[in-house]
């Protein structure tokens, strides 16, 4: 089935080919037919690219080592779940996610277009089938996942220990979902700027495209976090890492897109700012695809570098910018604003000033993760950034933030005076004030962080902002319809989904980030190496090592250690830690060493998560010194014993294997139980964080209100505003 | 079996692909008609985008953070707005 999927592919980019021109000759000429044809390419690959993955998918599934990537990245003891995620942990799997996921939202936004915005319409498409025409060409060319051994290997080299994880199962899709549907508006607003319709249609068309896009890049980079807090052993979860922020780039900047769009939607200003923040998401996103592929940037989550494959994501990133700004130049005249701020004091100026932070935190990350590429084409020396070079310069922008999180919605479009201001500010600013006051005096250490503090304020400022406006708002509701209060509320929300949604986000974000400012500034942690029986304290708790553990087996050995926690003398919790070690396939490391020396490691750590503070711990066994010396013989004397086997009649030889086979999983198992039998200190990072559960409490908060601002609005809704509005005119005409 | 799947996924993407050339005259038409004109889009669009904020603006006052006297003044702006979008509207769903 390999030349199937690899037919499939080419079949694929002869469709792209074929629909990018005849969405263009579609264009010039107007003739419907090949508009449709062009539109219909579309579905056509998203088939295609269908069928592909899912021989790939069977391929992982049934263990078929005959394909390279199947041998290079599963193993036939790789639980099912695993095999089938491990599609996109290679380069080559990745890719034809990312143009299968491409083809199936193109197809979705072009089905649910075809007959909107008609002028529009062909060159977006054309646009969409050129991303599919360049990514199902690197696929083929550079990456082909259909490449396959003759004859095949008995074993793969099996799954990369880090990401056998729940989260990851979901990560890379969600991301990727982000990614390729980002590029939706923004072949929709190339579209708009090459035949000049450039009012708010081809931002109503794609808004819902741009937010889902932003929901799904939001919840992959949690699951990102969660997965680097509960899977890579240094107990963080975010570490500037470049391709974190490369993902981290669009959300922000599609933040700002979807706060701008409103501006232009309903005042028909900041054109020029919408259709080039849309732009540069658009290419953000590709750049961070790049990240992820090129390797230019040292990160964990990245592919081995590829010359080739970089220098044509090279040329398509130049080319989205240079014709990005070669159209908004062009068409400079016919983006002027319709309108002007009415107010300094409006919610237009808050979105305006809001843009602006988000803009400079992205540009701040942006030259920050580029930083070392940038210092070593200066000056020939790569120099490394770490977290601490990112937060003078995050922090003071986040602050700002959350601070605009909370006025933005207690604050009215158009105009505001002073008297509704001070009505509207009283309560958030009181809560915001209380808070400051509680925590210097109720909580020792908090004044040193002035940050940290701010933070603590801000954010109560923007709940109680947002706790303000769904009780007026179900207030008003009960006023009009003396509905019971929940009532109200669902429906206060059910009609008005953008609004109470966006609100919903608001709140999540000042959790989130409470929650990351909290942790951040007031963690405790310590490295301790202890035996079994000793204890060390960490921020009022006591960790005691009670008992070590270990577990052989034939997908990897597994030290562990049991630990007790308590507090002034009373039992908290009891936390288990585990060390892996999946066996190497090489055998230079020896018969035995194979199984204790391999590089394949992953550790599970010891986790009690509340509502106010995390202990988290993990056990670091890597080396095994004790084991050592018997490694080293039982090397020597397996080897020994391989060699005579070798000599063997190879009638009489699989039985010999067989013993020796049998031999030494008894000798791993020995070794391993060692750990139990005779245990030697063993080294443990202990970390008691507050408030780290509102992070992703805050992060679950931010899914569902981006969930309530996604779910269309009900049509009902709509037939009564716009029977309203005709009354209106009736009685000016009657006038 | 290989090459025949092959042969059929291309002869599925030539009839998808190819289903707006067989279309009679009556179905090309009615597939050009099918399309609102640019301007009536256009219109539609900022027409929703105005009810939109005429709405915002209701709640805004309800909510307290529009004065009666302010949200007087924004509401008759927005729909002399929407009046006039819908004017412009019906002169050219008419041509």
């Amino acid at each position: 089935m390999a030349t199937v999927g690899h037919a499939l592919l080419i079949l694929a980019l002869v469709v792209a080919l074929y629909g990018v021109g005849a969405s263009l000759y579609g264009a010039r000429t107007g003739r419907r037919a090949w508009i449709d044809s062009g539109r219909r390419s579309m579905y056509a690959i998203a088939g295609l690219t269908t069928f592909a993955f899912l021989i790939l998918e069977v391929a992982f599934l049934r263990s078929d080592f005959s394909y390279n990537i199947v041998a290079s990245a599963s193993s036939t003891t790789t639980p099912t779940v695993y095999k089938a995620a491990a599609v996109w942990s290679t380069q080559q799997g990745s890719l034809l996610l990312w143009v299968f996921l491409l083809s199936l939202w193109s197809s979705l936004a072009l089905f649910l277009t075809r007959r909107r915005v008609r002028e529009i319409v062909p060159y977006a498409t054309a646009i969409l089938l050129g991303f599919c025409t360049f990514f199902i060409g690197l696929t083929i060319l550079f990456a082909n996942p259909f490449r396959t051994t003759s004859p095949a290997p008995a074993e793969g080299a099996g799954l990369d220990p880090l990401l056998r994880h729940t989260t990851m199962m979901i990560h890379p899709p969600m991301v990727y979902t982000g990614y390729t549907m980002l590029t939706i508006p923004f072949a929709f607003a190339l579209g708009a700027l090459i035949t000049g319709r450039l009012n708010a249609e081809w931002i109503q068309v794609t808004r819902r495209f741009a937010l889902a896009a932003w929901l799904c890049l939001g919840v992959g980079v949690l699951l990102g976090a969660r997965w680097s807090y509960t899977e890579l052993g240094w107990g963080g979860y975010w570490a500037w890492d470049p391709v974190e922020n490369a993902a981290l780039m669009p959300w922000l900047l599609s933040t700002a897109f979807l706060h701008s769009i409103m501006i232009q939607e309903k005042r028909g200003m900041l054109k020029v700012w919408n259709v080039s923040l849309i732009l540069a998401t658009g290419t953000m996103a590709i750049i961070g695809t790049f990240l992820v592929r090129s390797g230019i940037l040292s990160s964990i989550h990245a592919f081995v570098s590829d010359p080739t494959l970089n220098i044509s994501f090279v040329v398509l990133i130049a080319a989205m910018i240079v014709s990005s700004v070669g159209l908004v130049i062009h068409r400079r005249a016919e983006l002027r604003s319709e309108s002007q701020l009415d107010s300094l004091l409006s919610r237009e100026a808050v979105f305006l000033l809001q843009n602006l932070v988000l803009v400079a935190l992205t540009a701040v990350i942006f030259w920050l993760t580029f930083f070392p590429l940038i210092s070593e084409a200066f000056t020939g020396q790569e120099q490394s950034i770490g977290p601490p070079t990112f937060r003078p310069f995050v922090v003071p922008l986040a602050l700002v933030v959350v601070l605009l999180s909370g006025i933005g919605p207690v604050i009215a479009w158009r105009r505001v005076t002073v008297a509704n201001l001070r009505r509207n500010f009283a309560f958030p600013v009181a809560a915001g004030v209380t808070t400051a006051v509680v925590l210097l005096v109720g909580v020792s250490g908090v004044g040193g962080h002035t940050f940290a503090l701010l933070m603590f304020c801000f954010g109560t400022f923007a709940l109680a902002a947002v706790a303000q406006e769904f009780w007026r708002g179900v207030r008003a509701r009960r006023a009009m319809t003396h509905e019971a209060a929940p009532l109200a509320l669902a429906s206060l929300v059910r009609r008005n989904r953008r609004r109470y949604g966006g609100y919903t986000v608001h709140a999540g974000l000042a959790v989130l980030l409470i929650g990351v400012a909290a942790s951040s500034t007031f963690q405790h942690q310590r490295y301790a190496t202890m035996k079994p029986g000793q204890s060390v304290m960490v921020d009022g708790y006591r960790i005691r090592y009670v008992r070590p553990t270990a577990v052989p087996s034939a997908q990897k050995i597994s030290f562990g250690a049991v630990l007790a926690v308590s507090k002034g003398g009373h039992h908290v919790t009891t936390l288990r830690t585990t060390y892996g070690i999946y066996p190497s396939q090489d055998p230079s490391l020896g018969v035995i060493g194979r199984f204790f020396n391999s590089g394949s490691v992953e550790s599970r750590i010891g986790l009690d998560a509340g509502p106010f503070h995390d202990i988290w711990t993990v056990v670091n066994a890597a080396n095994v010194p004790p084991l050592q010396s018997f490694i080293s013989e039982g090397d020597q004397k397996f080897g020994a014993l391989m060699s005579s086997i070798a000599r063997l009649p190879p009638s009489s030889q699989p039985a010999a294997l067989n013993t020796l086979y049998a031999l030494r999983d008894r000798l791993v198992a020995e070794l391993t139980q060692r750990f139990v039998t005779h245990p030697w200190p063993v080294q443990f990072l202990l970390i008691v964080s507050p408030l780290v559960s509102w992070l992703w409490f805050g992060g679950i908060i931010i899914a569902f209100g981006g969930l309530i601002a996604l779910w269309p609005v009900p049509a009902l809704a709509r037939r009564r505003v716009r029977s309203a509005a005709y009354a209106a005119r009736l009685a000016r005409e009657l006038a | 079996m290989e090459f025949l799947l092959v042969v059929l996924a291309a002869a599925a993407v030539i009839v998808i692909v190819s289903t707006p050339f067989r279309r009679t005259e009556a179905e090309t038409a009615e597939a050009q008609d099918e399309g609102k004109s640019t301007k009536v889009a256009e219109l539609e669009a900022a027409r929703e985008a105005k009810y939109r904020e005429i709405r915002d603006a209701e709640l805004d006052h309800r909510t307290g953070k529009l004065s009666d006297e302010d949200f007087r003044s924004v509401d008759n702006t927005l729909r002399a707005e929407a009046i006039s979008i819908l004017r412009a509207l019906d002169r050219a769903q008419k041509r």
